[in-house]
């Protein structure tokens, strides 16, 4: 097995301190950051979301290989940084107020990482006053998360929130999470919708122009 | 009235528990995204209501406004501190409903998730998460209620915290647990019915069983699956009023009380012994299984 191969078993284990000391042994190797995250952190991760839905796997192991690639990330982080040249735009992303679901804003969040976005991670159960002060401090896209049919409506108030604060003409919106579609996207006035990580990152390219 | 739960199974061969407090207290007015906690010093007349018209449908176990009393939970809301008040007035009300009934009510205390991860996968130690849940059950005891109501769980550490807790803070109360099989017929965290029915009939338990989730199907079949590991169980079995989707910003429910009273008579025969509803149900619904409990059954 080549050392991605390991990093990318690893997270599918959940084995944190392997995963951590294969990526060191790969930056060493002179490994590029981003195929270290994309052929081994994100695709170990995306495997792990596919035998979850295929009923193989339960929430535990999903956190626990969640927690394994969160911890290589914080080595990773550094390297992905110095080798991409300017991020692409600077997106803040969270779970709307009410909503304590992390694991899919996290992938979606490491996915746009990865693709050369800079992130601000705004956490979950954010009110959308958080997303407006990342507005200000110069977020170009909001990208909200919501898992619970009862969350949904909060993702309305932060595109409200925006509005209000006069910030909506340069702010694109996308929103995510099981029960939303493009339907409701197109409701409540955001700009974007996404059924899953990877295409998130198509559309988050597609509405900042690139 | 008062009579204790444990005597009303002995004398009944079925129970009939109430339906949803936090969608009753939505479609009163409750604002999205608030606390229905606070509805307890707020508006307690609107809670004591929602008690009463249960009651009325046919109820004769109450859950208290207390779902998400937690300190944890309320912490969210930047409640915290009011924990104790909140949970004592949710008991307080539930108890003065009570009191005009014509038929005997058992009190139970609602206590619901902390809406965190516990260690190993989350940051909660399952300790602290005991100490907020004996400060919840504290408080709901003080208030009055006669069992302690642990409910929707997923994670049965967390279960073995809350029992935990409450039975620090108030030794002597009996004590229910339900969780809620939303995944493929097991909890969030991958607990199967039967062996959560195992793991909870050794925990001393006065009853145990599933409540929420995704509609009277999927947790039919879980009650049948605990009353295969655990024949001898007193099986809790609260559906919700199947499952909801948004119509204008609201979450509607898509089963009618004659849905219910079907369920009802199938949670009978999967084993149950005390049948009510959950989220998206109205005294309507009650009125729905407690007629059809009664039909074969009728309360003495
Ligand atoms: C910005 O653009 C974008 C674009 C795409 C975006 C995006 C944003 N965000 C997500 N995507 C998309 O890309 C991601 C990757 O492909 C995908 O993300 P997902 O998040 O969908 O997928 C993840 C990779 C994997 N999926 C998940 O992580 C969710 C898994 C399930 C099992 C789940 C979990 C894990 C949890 N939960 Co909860 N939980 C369930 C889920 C049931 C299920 N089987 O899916 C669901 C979502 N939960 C539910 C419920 C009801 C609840 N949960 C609750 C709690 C929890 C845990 C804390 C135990 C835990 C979360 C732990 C954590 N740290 O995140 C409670 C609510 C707490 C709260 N206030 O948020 C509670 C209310 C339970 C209770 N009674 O207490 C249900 C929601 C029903 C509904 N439609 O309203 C649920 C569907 C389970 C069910 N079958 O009933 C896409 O949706």
């Amino acid at each position: 097995m080549s050392l991605i191969e390991e990093i990318r078993e690893g997270v599918i284990e959940g084995q944190a301190n392997v995963v951590l000391e294969k990526v060191r042994q790969a930056l060493e190797a002179g490994e590029s950051a981003e195929v270290i995250l994309n052929q081994g952190l994100i695709s170990g991760m995306q495997r792990v979301g596919e035998l979850f839905e295929e009923g193989t796997v339960f929430v535990p192991e999903m956190l626990i290989a969640a927690r394994a690639m969160d911890k290589a990330l914080t080595v990773l982080r550094p390297h992905l940084v110095e080798a991409g040249v300017q991020p692409i735009a600077k997106v803040a992303i969270g779970t709307v107020k009410g909503d304590l679901h992390d694991i899919g804003k996290k992938l979606v969040a490491m996915m746009l990482e990865g693709s050369g976005f800079e992130i601000m991670d705004l956490g979950i159960n954010v009110p959308p006053e958080k997303f407006v002060d990342a507005v200000r401090q110069g977020a170009q896209v909001v990208a909200l998360s919501a898992l619970l049919t009862t969350t949904m409506p909060n993702m309305k108030d932060v595109v409200d929130a925006i509005d209000q604060a006069g910030l909506r003409r340069q702010t694109r919106v996308i929103i995510g999470g099981a029960p939303v579609n493009q339907n409701y996207a197109d409701q409540i006035g955001a700009d974007g919708f996404a059924p899953d990580a990877s295409s998130a990152v198509r559309k988050v390219r597609e509405l900042v122009g690139v | 009235m008062t009579v204790s739960l444990a005597q009303l199974l002995e004398s009944q061969a079925t129970l009939v528990a109430d339906g949803g407090m936090g969608t009753m207290l939505f479609a009163a007015g409750l604002a999205r995204g608030s606390a229905p906690e606070v509805w307890n010093v707020e508006r307690p007349e609107a809670v004591r209501r929602i008690h009463a018209d249960y009651i009325a449908a046919g109820a004769q176990i109450i859950l208290t406004n207390s779902f998400g009393g937690s300190r944890a939970r309320l912490s969210m809301h930047g409640l915290a501190d009011r924990a104790a008040e909140l949970n004592r007035a949710a008991a307080q009300i539930a108890r003065s409903a009570a009191q005009d009934a014509r038929h005997s009510v058992v009190i139970a205390g609602s206590i619901g998730p902390t809406g965190q991860m516990l260690a190993p996968y989350g940051d909660l130690e399952p300790d602290d998460a005991a100490e907020m849940f004996a400060e919840q059950a504290a408080a709901l005891v003080e208030g009055g209620v006669d069992v302690l109501w642990i409910e929707t769980m997923a994670d049965m550490s967390e279960v073995r915290a809350a029992v935990e807790g409450c039975r620090r803070a108030a030794p002597g109360v009996p004590l229910v647990a339900t969780l809620t099989y939303d995944t493929r017929g097991r909890t969030m965290m991958g607990e199967t019915p039967e062996h959560a029915a195992e793991t909870l009939e050794g925990m001393g338990l006065l009853a145990h069983g599933a409540n929420c989730g995704n509609g009277p199907d999927e947790l039919l079949t879980a009650i049948d699956h605990m009353h295969h590991a655990q024949p001898q169980a007193h099986l809790v079995a609260k559906a919700n009023a199947g499952l909801p989707h948004m119509v204008d910003d609201r979450a509607v429910y898509d089963a009618g009380p004659e849905v219910m009273a079907a369920y009802a008579r199938q949670a009978r025969a999967n084993g149950a012994r005390i049948i009510g509803a959950c989220c998206g149900s109205t005294p309507e619904h009650v009125r729905a299984i407690a007629e059809a409990l009664r039909q074969e059954d009728p309360v003495t």
